[in-house]
């Protein structure tokens, strides 16, 4: 097949149809992947509400709060077993990341204590910040300085023990790990507002 | 032109990473780990076959002076297409490649065949193209991938080989993915020679 000359009107046609096209093409598949595409955000949000909360059988409706002018609003999700609130999961965020936002699901529960947390999102360094997925829960005793799991955001300073908190932070991420704590006390404060 | 040829050329000969070495923004920052090149490898090597085949079929009623216009639009509309697919069906997956999904549309080795061989070729000899430099350049990525993941963080696929003790964290980082690329090149170059 000869080349078309390049003129304006074939270049102008040739455009349009290739971009008509695409565009076609993209919103067929834009609507088909629609629906999955919700799905698995909201598996993703119950699974990590399940994780960080006691057992419970119902969620309550979610409700927002804002905690800072010109943030995000903030997402809690009341649970409950039996008809009883057992706890909330706070769907919160930092700016403070060393790359970036980092999203946490953290849950407190009816005493107001941490009950778990799930990191959401992060783009922390692999190896460095990004232990912090496990890091803050550890369960061996003798790391209790590093646990969250379980205490009271009332009563412990949730800041690094370098700037005179009750936390340790991650080996060599002392960003990622205070970003992490301002994530859970964003939460909190938020959490709190709404009591 | 021999088909086995098209395909099999971007394996060693051509491979897009280590003898072209093109595509050097996802190569360096994806391959953390093995899985993450696999994924990145894969998803490109699918807009690679499929804006190949594209191109080809349309090479024709293109004028010469839009062609890479159409060209990118063409391709850009690929990457939309695997960017919500992967959204849809691998959000696991999706969530740790992130940014580096839409920058396939940049990615010189894609444009680079779409000019310098489907635009010339049938579409058979374009898929063929397309899927063997795909492959070379997934093959690419999860060895450098392997090699700074077993390094780095001692695991490999996320199965844990040895001690998180005793690792080399700078192989996770950024200049870690330049000191195993070029001793990769190296090593190719003096297999190449022999």
């Amino acid at each position: 097949m000869a080349k078309k000359e390049s003129t304006f009107t074939n270049m102008v046609v040739t455009l349009v149809l290739v971009t008509g096209i695409a565009a076609a093409a993209l919103g067929y598949v834009y609507d088909f992947t629609k629906a999955p595409i919700e799905a698995a955000k909201i598996k993703a949000q119950t699974e990590a509400i399940t994780q960080v909360l006691p057992e419970f059988d119902e969620l309550g409706t979610s409700y927002k709060v804002l905690t800072e002018a010109g943030g995000d609003s903030i997402q809690l999700f009341p649970a409950f077993k039996g008809g009883e609130l057992v706890g909330t999961a706070i769907s919160t965020y930092t700016r403070l990341g060393f790359s970036g936002n980092i999203s946490i699901m953290v849950g407190i529960d009816k005493d107001g204590n941490i009950s778990g947390y799930s990191v959401l999102d992060h783009a922390e360094t692999p190896g460095l910040g990004s232990k912090m997925d496990t890091w803050f829960r550890n369960p061996d005793p003798a790391k209790t300085k590093q646990n969250v799991i379980g205490k009271n955001p009332e009563t412990t300073n949730l800041t690094v023990t370098k700037d005179g908190g009750d936390i340790d932070a991650i080996t060599a991420s002392t960003i990622s790990s205070r970003a992490f704590l301002d994530a859970i006390r964003r939460g909190y404060t938020a959490y709190e507002q709404k009591k | 032109m021999n088909q086995w040829k098209n395909f099999s050329k971007g394996f060693i000969k051509e491979n897009p990473v280590f003898v072209l070495v093109l595509g050097m923004c996802p190569t360096l920052g994806v391959t953390s780990s093995a899985i993450n090149g696999l994924g990145m490898g894969l998803a490109t090597t699918f807009v690679l076959m499929m804006s190949n085949i594209a191109i080809s079929l349309v090479k024709g009623v293109i004028p010469d002076k839009v062609r890479i216009p159409a060209f990118i639009v063409i391709i850009a509309a690929f990457v939309t297409v695997v960017q919500l697919l992967m959204q849809a069906f691998v959000p696991a997956l999706y969530k740790s490649l992130g940014l580096f999904i839409p920058l396939i549309v940049v990615n010189c080795i894609v444009l680079g065949r779409a000019e310098a061989f489907a635009s010339k070729n049938n579409p058979l000899s374009s898929a063929l193209d397309g899927l063997g430099i795909g492959l070379g350049f997934s093959f690419a990525l999860v060895l450098l991938g392997s090699i700074r993941e077993v390094l780095g963080s001692g695991k490999i696929f996320n199965l844990t080989l040895y001690s998180e003790n005793f690792v080399t964290l700078l192989f996770v980082l950024a200049p870690g993915a330049f000191i195993v690329l070029g001793y990769l090149i190296a090593i190719i170059n003096r297999m190449k020679k022999n």
